[in-house]
């Protein structure tokens, strides 16, 4: 397997992008990533993206996304209808076939202009769930209180990680949602979708991520302090909640036994935890530690979650402090279908 | 500049996605038009409700048929739950808040996601004894038990209406799903700037700083390298036709003219693009490649694409090939 | 191509219909995945990785439907993939999954496309009016038509030459059992007096919309060499994109289409298509593609695939048949229409295509599909030998 290190990072978020199109949003993200990278634009071997033609309300949005990129010369280009993490899964492996050196990968949508809690259900069970239209909120509240019930967590123990994570978010300028939120706060909140409340919900949100990955020594050429790719690897359970058992994840743990989480410290680990039971469920499934590591130092999906973006932003957020310094080795997590159906795990490491 | 514009859209395909369901899934709807709920009994012997057509441990294909299909409930327990305040009209079978939950019915192994009707999130608790209230009229939906109803201790569930078939019935074979969708887009910087100068008459463009490629109705990047179309120009409302196609099918559009009519590429004076448009005020067949045409304006102009209703010969000569060769 | 070889090991395919109310969308993609695994010789649980690709959610209502389509297709406790690039998707689809084998990390890949596009409608999917864009007053065969009456023109095309295509693709078809369309009395007369569409395009012209399902499974070198029956070597394999529009654009030839093509063939070593293939299946969805893509991917020169075509090269007695299987004008269910011809290319070179083989010499075949406004490109060469 070759080296495969992920040397630039953009993020930009916000909680309503009300005047760009899709577009132009993701255009200055793209600039200012691949600029980052030390590798001319037209070096770059391979663009690979992730975007979900529902949130833009016609067929064929990604399409939109190409304007941005400059695919001219003809590129190698492919797209993903999933969180970018796996964009970034595809260009990874196109990079282990040789075929390239480098790629540049992109997550774009908004939330805001739809209803995202209701565009969700479509991607339920067309014959038995959809009819009944839960929203993602329900579907997560129902998790929810499975694992309550099975844990014996509690809903300080949400309202914990809720404010822990607001409170992380302070030093994330992309946070859309941030504070000094006590755990106590939390709970005096309404308690919205039962056992939810509003700090256990991610918040509504627009933007883009982009990562670029390079090769060996391309990677060390350009990055003062490449982040490794150590392990990438990821699992999807049955589809249907009435089947799976909601109070553990069976497929990280899979996945993070694959990616080698356990094959050293871990001193940081963003969790793409949409609601503050998951990020409980998780770092349970990859063996995390909260004294040991540190989870969410970003703050995680609940102070910003653009969808589509915000399972790649996970691995740039941990790749970002690995190149300044401030981790040797973390984990980035991320998710796509109701209740933690399917799930990706990336090790990365400084050298 | 932050006045963009936005609109109401909506994505519906009208009269709902009619959805077959194949014979496994068939066979378990059909149960519910009669009142009946059945699940399968699966290889490893766990009984899983409601069926899917696919071992979800396994892939193993369920059969249509067979006596691992076996009646379960009618009572049921709650194993999760949470509470909807606000129901979605249109959308949800309630208009009064309720519980969404996974309830295992007796005999099951597995839990189905319903509703349940049980006016507080206090009248609800995992472990909850619950039994389906039937529709009275069924067609074979999971919307058949209109919701579950909370069960008291040595309370018998009620029986399902009879459900009486229509003469000739067959055994379900499909669903109908409405499905609707509300968004407000905005259309942007770029978008917005062309519109309102098509409201002022103008066709409004944009060039890149680093190129000299104008784009008419630019979207706001030059494709080629990606970078913003910052430089607004403006372009001229006559060109040429480059190519175009008569079109005879009707009623592609509730803006299309009577058939036959001619759909353009349009390269106007001033852009390096193609812009679409009708052409009209000839005859269909004295369209032609390299013809000249100028824009016709609407008598009120708005910032939208009704301003320019059309494209129509200006009487000029043909341009040469040469001009617009690149623009096919 | 790079990094370890990879072969298709079995082929499965749905019957393709208008609509497919037999089943459901998993029973469809179902039918069209266990057909491969039973020619591979192998179990759900011998596959690896699972690859899906489909155009549009919106045509079916499902959005992400490899989350629903997970335990149908043998991938739980497995890594899935779904792969969208608009029409291209199916070929893009298949190379994602070879990627997994050349990669070498995988050693069995499924991969499956679908379209069940009657649960809505194929036309009101591609075409729904969003608000500020222009109003699309001529329909997706509006973009087209235009296209190739450009390309008429270049290349002085008489106008009978897409109904020559039209012809011969649903002629190949009546020898297809899984082609949708089957009309049997197929001639000139009948495409000339078919409705006229978009000029020139007629009726008979222009694909049907078809529900179906397409599937491979692809295996390592030591898989492939272990397999039951024929297998079909991946020799190249190249994906290319363009912007939809930019100034000066060829929009009849894409330069996208012919980097793809060049790519592949440097791959494959293929210095003479029409030479060094048997045969090809490309994604023609209206009849005058069959010239203009016979420019673009070299096979003659610009300017005379009407040529080739009127020559009857193109057909079943000619030197280079393309499209025995009916091709895209036969069946079309949007997202697996690209798998299909990759797929059809390898039974080919493995000499399961039953009724509509073609002789073999070089033991290679082309698979192309395209997409979007005629900006995504995906291709592969097969061979029935392992490549150098």
């Amino acid at each position: 397997m070759r080296d495969v290190a992920v040397v630039s990072y953009v993020c930009s978020t916000t909680a309503r992008e009300a005047v760009h199109n899709e577009t132009e949003m993701i255009v200055p993200v793209l600039h200012e990533v691949v600029e980052k990278s030390g590798i001319p634009s037209k070096e770059i071997g391979f663009v690979c993206s992730g975007s979900l033609d529902y949130l833009q309300g016609g067929p064929f949005a990604f399409v939109a996304g190409l304007d941005a990129v400059g695919a001219w010369p003809p590129v190698r280009e492919s797209h993903v209808e999933m969180d970018a993490a796996w964009a970034l899964y595809e260009a990874w492996v196109a990079i282990q076939t040789g075929e390239v050196d480098s790629a540049l990968i992109y997550g774009f949508g908004k939330s805001s202009p739809g209803d995202l809690h209701e565009i969700m259900a479509l991607q339920l069970d067309p014959y038995y769930v959809l009819p009944q239209w839960p929203s993602m909120v329900d579907m997560a509240a129902l998790q929810a209180c499975a694992f309550l019930e099975a844990n014996g967590a509690t809903e300080k123990d949400l309202a914990e990680v809720a404010a822990r994570s607001q409170r992380n978010a302070r030093t994330n300028p992309n946070a859309v949602r941030k504070g000094d939120l006590t755990a106590d706060e939390v709970l005096k909140q309404p308690v919205t979708h039962r056992p939810l409340r509003d700090a256990d919900i991610f918040p509504i949100t627009d933007g883009s991520a982009a990562v670029v990955l390079a090769a060996g020594d391309l990677a060390r050429k350009v990055s003062k302090r490449p982040a490794w790719i150590r392990g990438i690897e990821h699992r999807i359970e049955a589809h249907s909640l009435g089947v799976r058992d909601l109070t553990h994840s069976e497929s990280t743990r899979a996945a993070g036994v694959a990616a080698g989480v356990a094959n050293g410290k871990v001193d940081i680990a963003e969790l793409h935890a949409q609601f503050s039971h998951e990020e409980l469920i998780l770092a349970e499934a990859l063996g995390l530690d909260a004294s040991n590591t540190a989870i969410n130092p970003s703050g995680g999906a609940l102070a910003a979650n653009a969808i589509m973006s915000a399972g790649l932003a996970r691995i740039g957020e941990v790749a970002q402090r690995i190149t300044n310094g401030d981790a040797d080795r973390g984990v980035a997590h991320a998710t796509s279908g109701p209740c933690l159906q399917q799930n990706m795990v990336v090790v990365l490491e400084g050298e | 500049m932050t006045d963009v514009f936005t609109a109401h859209h909506v994505i519906e395909y009208p009269g709902g996605y009619t959805r077959s369901v194949g014979p496994v899934i068939g066979r378990f709807l059909t149960g519910l038009r009669d009142g009946r709920i059945f699940a399968v009994r699966l290889a490893d012997g766990r009984v899983l409700v409601p069926p899917t057509e696919y071992d979800p441990s396994t892939s193993a294909a369920v059969a249509p048929d067979g006596d691992h299909w076996v009646e379960v409930g009618p009572r049921g327990t709650v194993q999760s739950f949470t509470w909807v305040a606000k129901p979605r009209p249109g959308k949800h079978t309630l208009d009064r808040p309720f519980a969404f939950a996974l309830i295992r019915p007796d005999g099951a192994d597995t839990a189905m996601l319903h509703v349940v009707d049980c006016g507080s999130a206090d009248a609800i608790r995992v472990g909850s004894r619950v039994a389906p209230q039937w529709r009275a009229e069924r067609t074979g939906s999971i919307t058949d038990i209109e919701s579950w109803l909370p069960l008291g201790d040595g309370e018998e569930p009620a029986p399902a209406p009879l459900h009486v078939p229509a003469e000739d019935e067959q055994p379900v074979t499909g669903i109908t799903v409405p499905i609707r969708l509300d968004y407000v887009l905005t259309a942007g910087v770029a978008t917005t700037r062309y519109l309102k100068g098509l409201g002022e008459g103008k066709i409004i463009g944009g060039r890149a700083p680093s190129s000299d490629d104008v784009y008419a109705a630019s979207r706001g990047t030059d494709p080629k390298s990606g970078e913003p179309t910052s430089i607004e120009v403006e372009v001229r409302d006559t060109g040429v036709i480059t190519t175009f196609c008569v079109v005879n099918v009707p009623g592609l559009s509730e803006l299309a003219p009577e058939i036959p009519y001619v759909s353009a590429q349009i390269l106007l004076d001033g852009a390096n693009n193609c812009f679409f448009g009708l052409i009209r005020g000839c005859a269909v067949e004295d369209v032609h490649m390299g013809q000249r045409v100028k824009a016709k304006w609407a008598d009120e102009l708005l910032p939208d694409h009704t301003s320019i209703r059309w494209f129509e010969p200006s009487g000029e000569p043909d341009a040469d090939y040469e001009l617009y060769k690149d623009y096919l | 191509m790079s990094g370890e070889r990879v072969a298709v090991v079995g082929v499965g395919q749905t019957v393709h219909r208008t609509a497919r109310k037999d089943v459901s969308m998993a029973g469809l993609v179902r039918e069209a995945a266990q057909e491969a695994l039973d020619d591979a010789g192998m179990t759900w649980s011998d596959i690896d990785a699972v690859v899906l690709g489909k155009a549009p959610d919106m045509f079916e209502g499902v959005a992400m439907p490899e989350l629903y389509l997970a335990d149908a297709l043998g991938a739980v406790g497995k890594p899935m993939i779904r792969v969208h690039t608009a029409g291209s998707v199916g070929g893009s689809t298949a190379i994602v999954a070879a990627k997994l084998i050349s990669a070498g990390v995988h050693e069995r890949v499924l991969t499956v496309a679908y379209e069940k596009q009657s649960e809505s409608n194929a036309t009101w999917g591609l075409s729904v009016p969003m608000p500020f864009a222009a109003p699309l007053v001529a329909g997706a065969g509006g973009f087209f038509a235009p296209l190739i009456r450009a390309y008429m023109y270049r290349s002085g095309a008489p106008r009978y030459i897409g109904h020559l295509v039209a012809v011969k693709d649903r002629l190949a078809a009546l020898r297809n059992p899984k082609a949708h369309l089957h009309i049997p009395d197929i001639d000139l007369k009948m495409v000339e007096e078919s409705f006229l569409l978009w000029d020139p395009l007629r009726y008979l012209d222009v694909c049907p919309s078809s529900d179906g399902a397409m599937a491979m499974v692809l295996g390592s070198e030591k898989v492939a060499d272990a397999a039951p029956g024929p297998v079909a070597w991946i020799h190249g394999m190249a994906m290319r994109s363009e912007p939809t529009m930019f100034a000066r654009r060829d929009q009849v030839s894409p330069q996208a289409g012919k980097d793809c093509a060049k790519d592949v063939y440097a791959q494959a070593g293929v210095t003479d298509p029409r030479k060094d293939f048997d045969t090809a299946e490309v994604y023609v969805p209206f009849s005058w593609y069959e010239p203009m893509w016979l420019e673009n991917l070299g096979f003659c020169a610009e300017g005379d695939g009407w040529k080739l075509t009127e020559s009857g090269a193109t057909g079943p007695d000619g030197d280079i048949p393309w499209n025995m299987s009916g091709g895209v004008l036969s069946s079309n269910p949007i997202g697996a229409s690209g798998m299909v011809r990759f797929g059809e290319a390898a039974q080919q070179v493995r000499e399961r295509a039953g009724d509509y083989q073609v002789e073999l010499k070089t033991g290679r075949a082309l698979g192309q599909a395209y997409g979007g406004g005629s900006q995504f490109f995906s291709m592969w060469v097969v061979g029935n030998k392992k490549p150098a």
